[in-house]
This record gives structure tokens, sequence and C-alpha cells, in this order.
């Protein structure tokens, strides 16, 4: 295999990029399994491309865009998800088909040809910028900084909210907080991975890793890690069969959740619960 | 003696449903009182008012020496333990016992400060008070109902608290597991020296368990005083909306053999 590509400036870029959105997407996605809100995420995500071609189509920067929909959204989703007001699904339903409605809507009125807002469905991190890594790393960085001082009040909000709060824990910033950093982390990683697809980076490496350990803090290294394996593996085959690489991306994290399924030690039964019952009456 | 709760003309509302309707009840230092009454009664909303957790419509909340606003209650619960029904624990959690209980810890510790060595000390210790240390790194998710109240309790211990809430501690638990939670309850109470208020179905646990028995009924308190006096067949089959016959032959049921 001709490994020459590598020296080239974009290339570079992309490794980067899939480090740094690896890390941050793989870090988030630990709260989105582990206090049960991928729709949450799917939502977000959306707002996230809707905020994008508004940008696009105003001519302003789409990260912009993306970022302000996105913080928008977790500020709707906040106090439902907090004081489980209405059915959660139901309105986050509503907000959901509003984005993606929203999303369609600036789509048709920006002017020429679409391929800008198609780039932002399907992501193409080769075409990363400097700025781009630059704002990919920021938010990396935060996530990653922020779990490590907040990680016990962190580890309790996600355990139990109401739990947390019973014991002097702020659990609602801390709620607000992962809602912020799942928006930020979200809008930073949409140029590389797009719109309809980077759910799957928050999801799959944390889902695979919620397969594989009973210590938190391992699932936070390990879906981290896969996180940045998913981007340099799909990295790869997207170069190898010349095919979108934010495609590639998530198929390998949907792989990597599968063997981690197939080979979870949670599946196991355990020894004991196969041993004969003892006999009536005794 | 000095009340260290102090609720005047409590009114609780959630929309268009009044679960508290003027309540005032005082508790003094170091009393075990039992809170009886119907399901919608308002004895969970109760609790919730004492450590904060509640939003008051009307009335004032006085505890250890906390004059409770919507707000202030984070630093009061760090003083106050509360131990809720058994809770449904994702079998896959990744946490383990000994981590549970040190999420009682975490309050005081305030945030920036990680967990000492004389943290995880008091967390193996009262692991170790409610017989739960040898399964001190099994996953949170693998115990039974009665385990995982045990490791509330501990929880609670971990706090070091002053007072002591619990609602319905021992629903959807067997027998056993009933009077070895409530057992262990009172047996901390008095070693602590702890005030306790305690949310409860199980009506024959409170004669030997509370110093004093608080009856609710539609947001209001129905009756209050010593458990002997106050939990007559005439009294719960009018709490309850039940004939007397009816309260009888339950209590027979109820009755150890």
């Amino acid at each position: 295999m001709d490994l020459s590509i590598f020296g080239y400036q974009f290339m570079q870029n992309a490794i980067l990029s899939a480090f740094l959105g690896g890390v941050a997407c793989g870090t988030i996605g630990v709260f989105v399994v582990l206090m049960h809100m991928p729709f949450i995420g799917v939502c977000m995500s959306h707002a996230a491309f809707a905020g994008a071609l508004l940008g696009l189509w105003l001519g302003f920067n789409p990260l912009i865009g993306a970022f302000a929909l996105s913080l928008l959204s977790a500020a709707i989703i906040g106090p439902l998800a907090d004081r489980g007001e209405l059915s959660p699904e139901t309105s986050l339903g509503v907000i959901f088909s509003l984005m993606l409605g929203l999303a369609f809507l600036f789509m048709g009125l920006m002017p020429g040809t679409k391929s800008g807002a198609l780039e932002l469905l399907w992501g193409s991190i080769l075409t990363n910028t400097r700025n781009d890594i630059i704002y990919l790393g920021i938010v990396a960085a935060v996530v990653v900084v922020l779990v490590l001082i907040f990680y016990k009040e962190i580890q309790a909000t996600i355990f139990h909210r109401d739990m947390a709060r019973s014991v002097g824990i702020q659990s609602t910033l801390f709620l607000y907080g992962i809602l912020f950093l799942t928006g930020s982390t979200i809008s930073a990683s949409l140029t590389s991975i797009g719109g309809l697809l980077i759910f799957s980076l928050i999801l799959n490496p944390a889902a695979a890793a919620y397969q594989l350990t009973y210590s938190m803090k391992r699932m936070f290294l390990l879906s981290a890690g896969f996180g940045v394996l998913s981007g340099w593996i799909g990295l790869l085959f997207s170069y190898i069969f010349n095919i979108p690489s934010g495609a590639t991306i998530v198929v390998t994290s949907s792989v990597i959740f599968l063997i981690a399924a197939i080979f979870s030690p949670k599946r196991r039964v355990k020894g004991w619960q196969t041993k004969p019952l003892p006999e009536a009456g005794h | 003696m000095n009340s260290i709760i102090d609720i005047e003309n409590a009114v609780v509302s959630y929309r268009e449903d009044i679960a508290l309707r003027g309540v005032s009840l005082k508790v003094d230092s170091g009393e075990f009182v039992g809170i009886v009454g119907p399901n919608g009664s308002g004895k969970t909303t109760l609790l919730t008012i004492v450590n904060g957790l509640g939003r008051l419509h009307q009335g004032q909340v006085t505890v250890l020496g906390h004059h409770i606003t919507s707000g202030n209650g984070h630093s009061l619960r760090k003083k106050v333990g509360y131990v809720a029904q058994v809770q449904n624990i994702d079998p896959r959690m990744p946490m383990n016992v000994r981590e549970v209980v040190m999420i009682g810890r975490y309050g005081l510790l305030g945030v920036l400060r990680r967990p000492s060595r004389h943290d995880w000390e008091i967390a193996d210790a009262v692991l170790a008070l409610v017989g739960m240390d040898h399964l001190a790194r099994r996953p949170i998710g693998h115990l039974s109902g009665g385990e995982q109240q045990r490791v509330a309790i501990a929880r609670c211990l971990a706090q070091e608290p002053e007072l002591l809430l619990l609602d319905e501690p021992t629903a959807s638990l067997d027998w056993k597991a009933q009077s070895g939670i409530l057992e262990l309850v009172k047996q901390i109470h008095n070693s602590r020296h702890l005030t306790t208020l305690l949310v409860t179905h199980d009506l024959g646990c409170l004669p030997l368990a509370c110093d004093r028995v608080v009856l609710m009924k539609e947001g209001l308190i129905w009756g209050e005083g010593s458990p002997y006096e106050l939990l007559t067949d005439d009294n719960l089959s009018q709490l309850y909306d039940i004939p007397v016959s009816v309260v009888r032959s339950r209590r027979q049921e109820a009755a150890p053999v």
C-alpha cells in the first residue's frame, strides 16, 4: 500500500481530527448511554445540523450556527429532562421533527448548488481546515478536563440525579453542563462526520465500552479509545475504497460495538445460576 | 427538648393537586417518628420539604437551624440522610457497592476535593455496619432489593447525618428483608443518636420502632401521638376508609406466626 498519502497536510489534519473527535464523542457518549438519553443526542445533532445550514444560507460561519442551535435545543430539553414534565419521548419527538424541518427549510431556501449543505450532511473529514481542528481541539480538551475535575459530581449525577441532589450535589447544574458539552461536541464534530452520522460516533463507542466493564473510569477510557479507533480505521477504509469518510467511520464504530456485544462478559451466565435448585421443603 | 424540625402551616401543590394543606409539625432531637397514611396523603411530600427538595407554596420550614427557602436546600441536605423506596438500578451500571456508598460523602467534600483514605475508611466502616462489607466490590445492579436498601442506608450513614429520612424503605421487600432493615434502622438510630422520620405502611413495626406516630390523610395531619394509643382498629378504619372488621383481619394476617 502506498503510504505517501500520510505525508500530505490534509491527511494529517484528518488523522488529528479523527483523534480529537473520537476522544470528545467517546467521552460524551458515556453520559448519553448511562443516562439513557440517546434520543436527546439525536435531537441535538439534528439541531446542530439545522444551525449549520442556517449559517450557510445567511452567510455566517456554519460552526457558530450549529453551536447556537444545539445549545438552544439543550436549553429546551434540559428542563424537560430534569422535571420529567410531559412524556420526554413525545416532547423530544416534537423538537426533533422541528429541527429536521428547519434543516430542510434552510436547505431549500439556499440559493445555488447545495454542495456545502450535502457536505454537512455526510461530513468530510479530509477537508477539515486548521480552524476546524482548533475548534475540535478546544472542545475535546474542555470535555476531558471538565470530566477529570468534576468526576465525582458527574458520577453521582449519572448514577441517580435525585439521589445526587439528596446528598447536596447540585445535579441540575451538572445535567445542564452535560447537555452543554454534548451540544458543543456535536457542533465541533459536524463538519468531520456529518449531521446524519455524528450521533452514531457518540453512541456506538460508549455502547461498546458499556458491554465490557463494570468500572465507570474504565468505561470513559475504553469509549474514548474506541472513538479514536473508529475514526482512524474508518479513515483508512475511506482512503482505500475511495468512499465517504463519515460513513466508514460510523460503520467501523458499529462493528466495534457488535464485537464488544458478542464478547461481552456481562452476557455470561454465572456458574451458580446453572447449579440445581435445592429440593422443596429443605 | 429543642425542635430540630419545625414546620408551620406548610402548603405544597403540584399544579392543581394540593399535596399538603397547611401542615404543622415539630420534631425534637433524638425522636423516632413514624408517618402513616393512605397513598396520596402527603407523606413523601412531607419528607421532601424537610430536606428542601420539595417547594413550599406557603408556610415556613426550619430544619437543623436552616430556614428553608427555594434554592438553599443543598447545604442542608449535606446533613440529612434520605433513603427512598427501592429504585430500579440498571443491572449493567458500571459502579460497585463501595463507590455508591462513597457518593454519600460527595456533598460534604464539596467540589474539587477527591475522597481521601479517611473517606474510604468511613465508607468501609458503614458498609460493615449494615452487614454489606462482603459485597463491597460487587456491581451495584447485581444486588437484591433488600441488599440495595442496606447500601442506601450505608450511603446515608457515610454522610454522617444528623437527621435520617426514610421513605418506605421496605416497600416491595420480602418479610425477612423488611424486618432486617427496620431492626438495622432502629439500631443505628439509637447508637448514633439520630433523629429519624420513617414513612411506612408496615403498621406492625411502628410500636416497636417509633416514639411517636403521625397519621396523615388528604394532605393534613389527622392525628399524632404514641403508637400504642393511636394505632387502634377504629382509627385505622377511619384513616384508610375501610371497615373495622377488615382492619382486624389484615392485622391478624400480618402478625408474625
